[in-house]
């Protein structure tokens, strides 16, 4: 059974404004990691948000584990995280961890047996009782990621988790997040800007188009599971790699890592400015 | 932290020397050019020494009488009363509109000009009119100074209760939606929370505008205990006695300070964000 369906998904901001995404379809299977990469603006967020009932589809159905995606909301299977790792100051380590826990009424040796788990997990002992402004930005994004999974969610959402980190966190975090997953057993899909990125994270990678987004092509990842570092120098790496940045071209986007030479990302990078 | 805080007393202390250097020596100057600023002449009765100020709070406060001191702090804590109950009163309706017009944007359309507009009535104006209407239904009258000081105090609050509850991350917001939390919940774990900076930015300037609604309170509600009264009461001797004068709106600014420095006391216990003093 897929754990995420979508049939016909189109979003429009404002009346009869810009369309965001158009027409998707896409089925997310039990323990799948999907990432979803496109040029700036592709309406991947949007689509992440669709996903998780923070905003509404102009069009189409939404199935999550076989309800609508609201009913899947008011039942606790999503976990989020953002780009930036959203924690609340006034609490620590641990109480930021424990936060959805808390309104979900679990009681207090529940939540702390909890956050026990979920603090090793993230390989942040010792520091529960540290506050976020303590923390360098991975070992804040570990504590939202530790959040997100405080409760068991189906399914993770992950916004650019990575984005505002530095290449060598990055790389750092994504082996971190390939263990989780595995140790968890949660559905992930994941939006991303680095084509890297989703090749090494993902089962399988679905690129879209420039705006309106659209699906373009989902590539199967067939290197093999657990991914180790090493994987990167592989040569059906590089392969996967070439292979998604063409996707990425048809789609008429440009890819982060080699634009095209037609100007038009100047025209992307200014409207994502604007944003 | 002793060496910071032996630099905080010692800028203190500067400044107020400083301060102390210049009044005097505008005195002095003034008194020795025979300068004239209209019709303000640099005299005695004008600008009293800081010392004759001082020397005034030790002096008895009529024939026989206890000393001035004594009968400013007993002043001061009447209007201190006034004053805090004015401000727990202003606060709380305060808090309390900023919470309700948080949730409605219909309500803060509703609401909102006529909270500015209510502060753009002098309170002098509104104040007889809370004393006779308190008084017609049996309030004491230091509580119609409360109500008075409220008057001053709810605005800051209301106005900085709604901007710090929807100062809220929306990304912390869509987080509470995703673990279908309720409005309650998401008052209480985020938005309020969120709301304390501005919060005590608002207590602060409530804190001392509370004690300034309770001065001006006590006039013409005719109270004679508080520093309002002690106020109306040596501006009539100023002619025989200027220090007095000079000597209860020292008390008063105190009074006014020792408000402000509770809340920032009480700032520094609630709340716990990212503050500059941790390494």
């Amino acid at each position: 059974m897929s754990v995420v369906s979508l049939e016909g998904v189109s979003k429009e901001f404002g009346q009869g404004g810009v369309v965001a995404v158009q027409a998707i379809d896409l089925e997310i299977g039990e323990r799948e990691f999907v990432s979803l990469i496109g040029p700036s603006g592709c309406g991947k967020s949007t689509l992440l948000r669709i996903i998780g009932d923070l905003i509404q589809p102009t069009r189409g159905e939404v199935t999550v584990k076989g309800k609508t995606a609201h009913r899947a909301r008011l039942g606790r299977d999503y976990g989020i995280v953002f780009q930036d790792a959203v924690l609340f100051d006034w609490r620590t380590v641990a109480k930021n961890i424990s936060l959805p826990l808390e309104m979900m009424g679990w009681d207090r040796r529940k939540r702390a047996e909890r956050v026990k788990e979920l603090v090793d997990l993230v390989e942040l002992t010792g520091f529960e009782g540290h506050h976020p402004w303590q923390l360098s930005g991975g070992m804040q994004q570990r504590v939202s990621i530790a959040r997100a999974l405080s409760f068991n969610p189906a399914l993770l959402l992950m916004d650019e988790p990575f984005g505002a980190l530095d290449e060598m966190t990055r790389e750092r975090l994504n082996l971190e997040l390939l263990r989780i997953w595995e140790a968890s057993g949660s559905t992930v899909v994941f939006v991303t800007h680095s084509i890297s990125e989703a090749v090494f994270l993902s089962t399988r990678v679905v690129v879209m188009s420039a705006r309106p987004g659209r699906v373009v092509g989902v590539l199967d990842v067939d290197l093999a599971q657990p991914r180790t570092a090493d994987m990167r120098e592989e040569p059906r790496f590089a392969e996967l790699i070439r292979d998604v940045r063409r996707l990425l071209r048809r789609g008429g986007g440009f890819d982060v890592e080699e634009p095209t030479p037609t100007g038009e990302e100047d025209y992307i990078v200014a409207e994502e400015r604007l944003r | 932290m002793v060496a910071m805080a032996l630099k905080r007393v010692g800028m203190l202390t500067l400044v107020l020397a400083a301060l102390c250097g210049l009044w005097e020596g505008f005195k002095w100057v003034g008194e020795t050019t025979g300068l004239k600023l209209g019709a303000f002449v640099v005299n005695d009765r004008t600008l009293p020494h800081l010392h004759d100020i001082f020397g005034q709070l030790f002096e008895p406060s009529r024939r026989n009488g206890p000393m001035l001191i004594e009968v400013l702090w007993d002043a001061a804590l009447f209007t201190a009363k006034e004053a805090a109950v004015g401000f727990a009163l202003g606060a709380s309706i305060g808090f309390g509109l900023g919470v309700i017009l948080a949730h409605s944007r219909l309500l803060q359309r509703g609401f909102l000009p006529y909270i500015v507009a209510s502060q753009t009535i002098p309170i002098l104006a509104i104040a007889p009119m809370v004393v006779v209407w308190m008084g017609g239904r049996g309030f004491p009258d230091w509580f119609s100074v409360s109500v008075i000081s409220a008057y001053l105090t709810f605005f800051p609050v209301a106005i900085n209760t709604l901007r710090g509850l929807t100062s809220a991350d929306p990304r912390a917001l869509e987080l509470m939606r995703s673990y279908a939390a309720g409005p309650l919940q998401i008052l209480w774990k985020v938005r309020i929370p969120s709301s304390l900076p501005f919060l005590f930015a608002a207590f602060k300037i409530s804190a001392t505008a509370s004690v300034v609604g309770a001065i001006i309170g006590e006039l013409p509600a005719s109270i004679q205990d508080g520093l309002g009264g002690a106020i109306l009461n040596f501006n009539q001797y100023y002619a025989t006695s200027p220090p007095s004068l000079w000597a209860t709106n020292l008390i008063a600014a105190l009074l006014g300070i020792a408000f402000f420095l509770i809340v920032v006391v009480a700032e520094r216990i609630v709340v716990r964000r990212a503050p500059e003093h941790v390494a």
